[in-house]
C-alpha cells in the first residue's frame, strides 16, 4: 500500500524511508503493545550507539549553534540538496530569550547552561540527549540529531556550545520574555 | 438517508461589490501582514501564525484576533473557486463532452447537497473508498471520458495554472456547509481504511522519527508560534477538519485536503506523496471519522 503511496524525490527514496528500524517500530505501536523488555533493550542499545567526539572537545561555536538552531531546512524533498541540515531547535524549545518564537514540544532551554553547569557529567548526558534522546527518554518525541546523521559532529558542538556557553544568549539574565 | 435540501448559495458570477469589499480589504490585511512579519527575524512571522490560531480552532489567541478573523471570513476570497466550481460542474468537457451533474458523490447521481459531509466513503461502482477529490477525478473518467491522467494533471492550482479539481472542491464542500460530519464506516474497506489510517498517524518513519502525531497528539502544543491541533481530540479534529478545503492567504490558492496532508508528510521528511493514494485516503478517513459531528464551514481561511 505505501509503496504506492509514495514516490522517490530527490535523495529520499520510498524504499529506504518506509523500512521502519526497530526504534520506529516500537515507538510507533500503542502503549499496550509495547513490552518492557523490548523497550528496555532499545533503550540500553540506543546509549550502546552514542559516540561521543573522540578528541574530547564537546563545545564549538554558540554562534553557529544559533544559526543550526533557527534553520528548519535539511531532508525534506523540497530542501536544496547539499547544504548542511539545520536543527531547528527553536521549532519545539525556547533557547535564547530575544527570540519569542519558539514551540512548546520540548522543555524550555532558557539558562541551561547557567543551571546545570558544565562538568563532564553534564556534557556527556546532553551529548547523549542530542544524539539520541531515545537513550534518555525512550520514544522521545525528538530526533535523534547524531544517530541519524542529520547534524554531523561539528554541528552538534556548535549547539552544545549555544547551550553550555557563559556568552551564549542562552545563558544571559533574561529581561525580555516571561 | 438524505441531508436536508439546502438552498443553493447564489454563486454564479460574485458580486462585485464583494470583490472590491475583498479587495480592500486584502490591502490591509497584506499591509497588516508585511508590517507584523517584518518586525521579526528569520522565518517567522508572528500575525500570520496567529491567525491560524482560529482557523484550525485550538482557540487561544485573543478576542480581538477573532474579531479580525471572524470579519475577514465575511469576505473569504474562496467565493471566486466556489463560483468556478460550480461553473465547472455544469460545463461540458472531455472527449464526451458532457458536464459532471451526473456524477454520484454517494447521494445519488447529480445530489451536491450533504455529499461532502458523507466523504470520505465507499462506491460501489469503484469499488473503493474514496473521498471527494478521488471521486471528482473518477466521475471526470467516467462521465467526460478524461483519462485519470487529464483528470489530474492540474489537481494543485499555482497562479495562472488554476485547478478544476480545487474549485470544485471548494463549491461541493461549501454546499454542505452548516451540516454534520458523517464519513462512512459501516464497509469493511471503510472500516479497514479507517483502521490503516489510525495506524499511519502514529507511524514513526524517515530521517527525524516524525509521525502525524509527533505534533498532533496533545493539547496546546505548538510549533514555532504556530499552534497545532490535537487531532486524537474530537474538539480539535473537528475544527480542522470541517474547515478544509480552505483559502490559504499566505499562498493565494484554495487549498484541498489532498494537499493539506501532503504538505504534512513533505514535512516529516517522507517522499513525495501520491494525489489520491491510499495513504492520504486513510489519513482522510481516519480525520474524518475524528471529526464525526463536526459541522462543516467549508470553505475555509486560513493563514
Amino acid at each position: 500500500m505505501l509503496t504506492a503511496s509514495l514516490r522517490d524525490r530527490g535523495a529520499l527514496t520510498v524504499a529506504r524511508t518506509l523500512q521502519q528500524d526497530a526504534l520506529q517500530q516500537f515507538c510507533s505501536r500503542p502503549a499496550a503493545q509495547q513490552t518492557a523488555e523490548d523497550g528496555l533493550a532499545l533503550q540500553q542499545a540506543a546509549a550502546a550507539a552514542v559516540r561521543f567526539p573522540a578528541d574530547g572537545r564537546y563545545l564549538g561555536s554558540w554562534r553557529r549553534g544559533e544559526r543550526i538552531a533557527q534553520d528548519g531546512r535539511g531532508l525534506q524533498y523540497s530542501d536544496p540538496a547539499n547544504v548542511p541540515a539545520g536543527g531547528n531547535c527553536y521549532a519545539c524549545h525556547q533557547l535564547k530569550p530575544q527570540e519569542p518564537a519558539y514551540g512548546n514540544l520540548g522543555p524550555s532551554l532558557l539558562g541551561f547552561g547557567t543551571r546545570h553547569g558544565a562538568d563532564a557529567v553534564t556534557l556527556k548526558a546532553t551529548w547523549t540527549q542530542l544524539y539520541n534522546p531515545h537513550a534518555v527518554h525512550l520514544c522521545a518525541l525528538m530526533p535523534r540529531f547524531g544517530q541519524q546523521g542529520i547534524l554531523t559532529e561539528q554541528q552538534l558542538r556548535d549547539v552544545m556550545a549555544l547551550l553550555f556557553d557563559p556568552d551564549s544568549p542562552v545563558n544571559q539574565p533574561s529581561q525580555a520574555n516571561e | 438517508m438524505k441531508p436536508p435540501a439546502r438552498q443553493p448559495q447564489g454563486f454564479g458570477p460574485v458580486a462585485p461589490a464583494a470583490r472590491a469589499r475583498w479587495r480592500a480589504r486584502a490591502g490591509w490585511v497584506l499591509t497588516f501582514f508585511v508590517l507584523a512579519c517584518l518586525g521579526l527575524p528569520g522565518l517567522t512571522c508572528a500575525a500570520d501564525r496567529l491567525l491560524s490560531f482560529h482557523n484550525d480552532g485550538v482557540g487561544k489567541a485573543s478576542d480581538e484576533m477573532a474579531r479580525f478573523h471572524q470579519e475577514m471570513l465575511e469576505d473569504n476570497p474562496s467565493e471566486l473557486w466556489e463560483a468556478r466550481g460550480e461553473q465547472l460542474w455544469r460545463t461540458a468537457a472531455g472527449p464526451l463532452k458532457a458536464d459532471l451533474t451526473g456524477c454520484d458523490l454517494g447521494l445519488g447521481a447529480g445530489v451536491v447537497p450533504g455529499a461532502f459531509a458523507r466523504l470520505p466513503r465507499w462506491f460501489a461502482d469503484a469499488r473503493q473508498v474514496m473521498d471527494l477529490e478521488q471521486r471528482l477525478v473518477w466521475c471526470m473518467t467516467q462521465q467526460q471520458g478524461l483519462t485519470r491522467a487529464e483528470a489530474e494533471q492540474d489537481h494543485f492550482g499555482n497562479g495562472p495554472q488554476r485547478s478544476r479539481l480545487e474549485a470544485l472542491s471548494a463549491w461541493i464542500a461549501g454546499q454542505s456547509k452548516g451540516l454534520p460530519m458523517q464519513a462512512g464506516i459501516g464497509h469493511p474497506e471503510e472500516q479497514r481504511l479507517l483502521a490503516l489510517g489510525e495506524r499511519m498517524f502514529r507511524y514513526r518513519a524517515g530521517s527525524h522519527d516524525f509521525a502525524c502525531a509527533t505534533c498532533h497528539s496533545g493539547d496546546h502544543r505548538r510549533v514555532r508560534l504556530q499552534e497545532v491541533p490535537n487531532l486524537t481530540d474530537p474538539a480539535d479534529a473537528r475544527q480542522a477538519w470541517t474547515s478544509w478545503p480552505a483559502y490559504r492567504i499566505s499562498q493565494g490558492e484554495l487549498r484541498t485536503m489532498q494537499y493539506r496532508l501532503a504538505d504534512c508528510l513533505r514535512q516529516q521528511r517522507l517522499p513525495e506523496a501520491v494525489y489520491g493514494s491510499e495513504l492520504i485516503t486513510a489519513l482522510s478517513m481516519y480525520l474524518a471519522h475524528q471529526a464525526e459531528g463536526g459541522i462543516v464551514t467549508a470553505p475555509g481561511l486560513k493563514r
